[in-house]
């Protein structure tokens, strides 16, 4: 007997998909060929005359940027660092916020907050009405105290930076540390305690190794996101003084939008598309076990 | 857990919380300072409320234009995405290939693109497309930045609906479209509330990219509070009351959700 | 009248075939119950006539028409499924009426025939409750509504009494048996119970692992099984089973005890052969002489005592009306009626035609 060339029982499911994977695929394939292909071009909107194959100059004149590898420094410390620190934190506020202390779910939405603050404000809450080395209220606060006021963004540029960016993100990871944490089972933890384990055996043995999965994707998405950081210092300190909060998406936008060379800025951007898929490639592979599809 | 043990962590949790929040509680006591309050050294604790900031953002500023755009790109974009996204995640929920793990993963792939490396082309193809400073480009890039995202949400939502009800309906002579409209979205219209929620929040606080298309035109709020970052230390007070204003709705999106939240920015492997 | 026809159907799942050239004919107004252990390709034959599952090869007639390229909404089934699958957001009434609102039938029509099928059912008081206000077993009721509404050409059951307490389960099933005998409608019905099917059905299909096994009526499977699994399918307990060879006109069992044959096999030259010696445990019954078996357990039921004894080697079950009081260990003594013996073939399990 023939196979039935179309069949009634199978719904056409290509028509419901198509328009969700034809409208990805050009979102990723056309500007990604045109930065890989400007990248290779002599190409700056201020000198139209200026055309033309440039080979790998545009790469070549980048990489001997003297600015470049502390860029590059600048871009991963700001990743990681953050990533540490919200992570970290996270665990431990997760663990604190599980044990169910009167106010819980009050407290929890002062925690999470920030993270719905847009970028912009929060860089403008930190820069002026915190940070600022006059009117600030660190700066207030220190002078009250007897301190010498410190400014912060010409001393400590990018551990300011980070500390707006944590401070973004901690309300990230600890509402899905805490959730994960809160699809822990009941019983393996009345288990865990009936054999004699205290809170800190069970933090460690029990609550830790439960958070791995959140923790992962957590890496994931903090990597994603971090690698783009780019309003807070658009905001705050313009990749100043000198170089010292100039990552890689800064970078990028000095070129293309400010200094209007094209060919060199998509040369950064491949950079910046291999950065993120060297430090992804390896997390995202491990997500992919275990997400249950 | 001892009671004492349950005080001493709520006792550490409330203060931790407290720090944390303090930096949006100080910004909407400044909104209600007057701008020599704002800037005032010592910082000023105890002043006398005023609501004239807010009155002047609206009056001054034009605020209500770039209110208008964040919430017209926010609305349009997510609406597109639902359109585009609820067919797919259904076919792939309740008809799953040979090929669906693959194509989710994709998706999910998609997010790994740093907007950063993308920029150049999309601010050419804007310019040339004369997209540049139009709401019209943003909603597209944040309809494609948010798609995957809502596909997976969607999807993780759509498969905890019985197959036997979408079958069932097969069965008593719907289509697909009617199955969806009439069987599955009331069925999931929490599940599509809270992605459109999420949605919501992540056009409202896009910065990227309305920093680098947008300028007088079609700024969202999130341009608009940037452009207060050149003359510093002039307009504290008010810009702490416009920038309330700009967070305010989202706070609230973002309080109601966040358990769907999770769901969603971990594409459903976190619940 | 022949009203569904399944002909030479197999199933691929990707490389895997769950349904090996099936063959099934269903006459108009019959009560058809597909019937076999789980993964048998039962409840993958009832979809393939919903046309929820693909025919991979073959072809499904219903009504004599060939449906293998029809949309499920075009072939005027109804189906009730397992768990119901009701429509939680609508009412008892609107789930009954929506097929016929997407058919756009007439408002009038619609209620009428929501009212009847509610009447027929008992569902009269229930219409305007949604199914989360509803028991097990009116869900279940609103699901058989849902597809008699439709006044369909064939009703598919898929499971549907599975999710029921046992008590409730022996009232559905006299009530769907009942209201199928008055409407007279086709029905195919999947169920992994032999007890359903053995109750309900005309005409019984047995499956495993993606072949029919035997179609009959319930009665002829039970008394002339055509092989060893449809045997010790069917009845409850089910069928005994003991290894032997025929010899001098008996079953000569492992420790040598004879077992008389059915009278027909007698005149046949089977001698030395190696059988399998079937028979149910109600043919068996315990008597002053005869074969001598040990008392393992004593099971009464009420209505009939079960008695697990250990006889040649094997153990068996015998059934009786008889209330039977036995300590386990003491040795009591059998006798089974030759005529209800079965003989089946070691290697194929194929029954030996008398």
């Amino acid at each position: 007997m023939q196979r039935d060339g179309h069949s009634a029982a199978r719904v056409r499911t290509i028509p419901l998909i198509a328009p969700s994977v034809g409208a990805l695929l050009v979102w990723m394939i056309v500007p990604l060929a045109m930065t890989l292909w400007f990248s290779f071009r002599r190409y700056n909107l201020l000198n139209p005359m200026l055309t033309g194959f440039a080979g790998i100059n545009n790469y070549r004149f980048l990489l001997r940027d003297p600015a470049l590898p502390s860029i590059l420094v600048i871009t991963v410390v700001l990743v990681l660092a953050v990533m540490v620190l919200t992570i970290s934190l996270g665990v431990v506020l997760a663990a604190i916020f599980n044990t169910g202390f009167p106010g819980q779910g009050i407290a929890r939405v002062l925690m999470i907050s920030p993270f719905f603050v847009m970028p912009t404000v929060s860089a403008l809450i930190w820069k002026n009405l915190l940070m600022h080395p006059v009117n600030g209220l660190f700066a207030g606060v220190l002078r009250s105290l007897g301190f010498p006021v410190i400014d912060w963004f010409s001393s400590f540029p990018l551990i300011s930076i980070i500390i707006i960016v944590t401070w973004e993100w901690l309300p990230f990871a600890f509402l899905i540390l805490l959730t994960a944490l809160q699809s822990l089972d009941e019983e393996q933890l009345e288990a865990a305690r009936l054999d004699g384990a205290g809170t800190i055996a069970v933090f460690f043995f029990i609550q830790v190794p439960h958070m791995a999965r959140a923790i992962s994707v957590l890496v994931m998405m903090e990597t994603i996101f971090l690698l783009s950081i780019f309003a807070e210092i658009y905001v705050t300190t313009a990749g100043g003084p000198g170089i010292a909060t100039t990552n890689l998406p800064f970078l990028i936008y000095q070129r293309a939008l400010l200094a209007f060379n094209i060919g060199g800025a998509s040369a950064a951007g491949v950079i910046a598309i291999i950065l993120a898929n060297v430090l992804a490639a390896l997390l995202i592979r491990t997500v992919a076990r275990r997400l249950d599809v | 857990m001892s009671g004492v043990k349950t005080w001493l962590a709520g006792g550490v949790a409330w203060l931790i919380a407290i720090v944390n929040f303090f930096p949006i509680f100080w910004m909407l006591l400044a909104s209600l300072k007057t701008e020599v309050e704002a800037v005032q050294t010592p910082p000023l604790f105890i002043f006398h409320p005023t609501l004239a900031n807010y009155r002047d953002i609206f009056a001054l500023q034009g605020y209500a234009g770039y209110a208008f755009n964040s919430i017209a790109i926010s609305v349009l974009a997510t609406l597109l995405m639902l359109l585009v996204a609820v067919p797919a995640a259904f076919a792939m929920a309740f008809y799953p290939g040979r090929y669906t793990r693959d194509i989710l993963l994709w998706m999910l792939s998609t997010k790994m693109l740093p907007a950063v490396g993308v920029l150049v082309p999309i601010y050419l193809l804007s310019r040339d497309l004369g997209l540049l400073d139009t709401r019209t480009a943003l909603v597209i890039i944040d309809f494609l930045s948010n798609l995957p995202i809502g596909v997976w949400m969607l999807f993780t939502f759509f498969r905890e609906t019985p197959k036997d009800i979408i079958e069932a309906s097969r069965i008593d002579g719907a289509n697909v479209g009617q199955t969806i409209l009439y069987v599955l979205l009331p069925l999931v219209a929490p599940g599509i509330a809270s992605t459109a929620l999420l949605s919501v929040i992540l056009c409202w606080n896009e910065a990227f990219w309305s920093l680098n298309l947008t300028a007088h035109n079609a700024a969202p709020l999130t341009a608009f509070i940037a452009s207060f970052s050149a003359p510093q230390g002039l307009f504290w007070a008010r810009l702490s009351a416009a920038s309330v204003l700009a967070i305010a709705p989202i706070l609230a999106f973002g309080w109601i959700s966040q358990r769907q939240l999770v769901r969603g920015l971990t594409f459903g492997a976190v619940k | 009248m022949t009203a569904v026809a399944i002909r030479g159907v197999r199933k691929l799942f990707g490389q895997i075939e769950v349904l090996h050239s099936v063959d099934v004919e269903i006459d108009d107004g019959d009560f058809v119950i597909l019937v076999g252990p789980s993964g048998c390709g039962k409840t993958t034959l009832l979809r393939m006539i919903a046309g929820l599952e693909d025919v991979s090869h073959g072809e499904i007639l219903i009504g004599g028409r060939r449906v293998n390229d029809i949309a499920p909404k075009a072939r005027d089934v109804a189906m009730v499924f397992q768990n119901y699958a009701l429509y939680p957001h609508m009412t008892v009434r609107q789930n009954m009426s929506f097929a016929l609102r997407l058919a756009r039938t007439a408002r009038v029509e619609i209620d009428k025939r929501v009212e009847r099928a509610a009447e027929i059912l008992g569902l009269g008081q229930l219409l305007d409750r949604s199914p989360r206000q509803l028991s097990g077993g009116q869900r279940q009721r609103v699901a058989m509504g849902r597809a008699l509404v439709r006044n369909p050409q064939v009703f598919l059951f898929d499971e549907p009494l599975s999710n029921l307490d046992a008590k409730l389960r022996v009232q559905m099933r006299a009530e769907i048996k009942e209201l199928q005998q008055r409407l007279k409608t086709t029905t195919v019905y999947v169920t992994h119970d032999q007890i359903e099917a053995m109750t309900m059905a005309d005409k019984i299909v047995i499956m495993r692992n993606g072949y029919v096994e035997q179609t009959g009526a319930p009665l002829d499977l039970y008394d002339h099984p055509a092989n060893q699994f449809v045997a010790g399918f069917l009845g409850s307990p089910s069928m005994n089973f003991l290894d032997g060879e025929i010899a001098e006109g008996a079953m000569i069992a492992a420790d040598g005890l004879r077992w008389p044959l059915p009278e027909s096999f007698a005149a046949q030259p089977l001698s030395g052969r190696k059988v399998v010696y079937g028979i149910r445990p109600e043919h068996i019954t315990i008597t002053e002489a005869g074969i001598p078996a040990r008392v393992q357990l004593v099971e009464p039921t009420g209505s009939e005592t079960q008695v697990v004894l250990q006889a040649s080697g094997s153990t068996l079950i015998a059934a009786s009306r008889e209330r039977i009081i036995a300590q386990p260990g003491t040795i009591l003594h059998i006798m089974v009626d030759p005529a209800r013996a079965h003989l089946f073939d070691p290697e194929s399990g194929k029954r030996l035609a008398a």
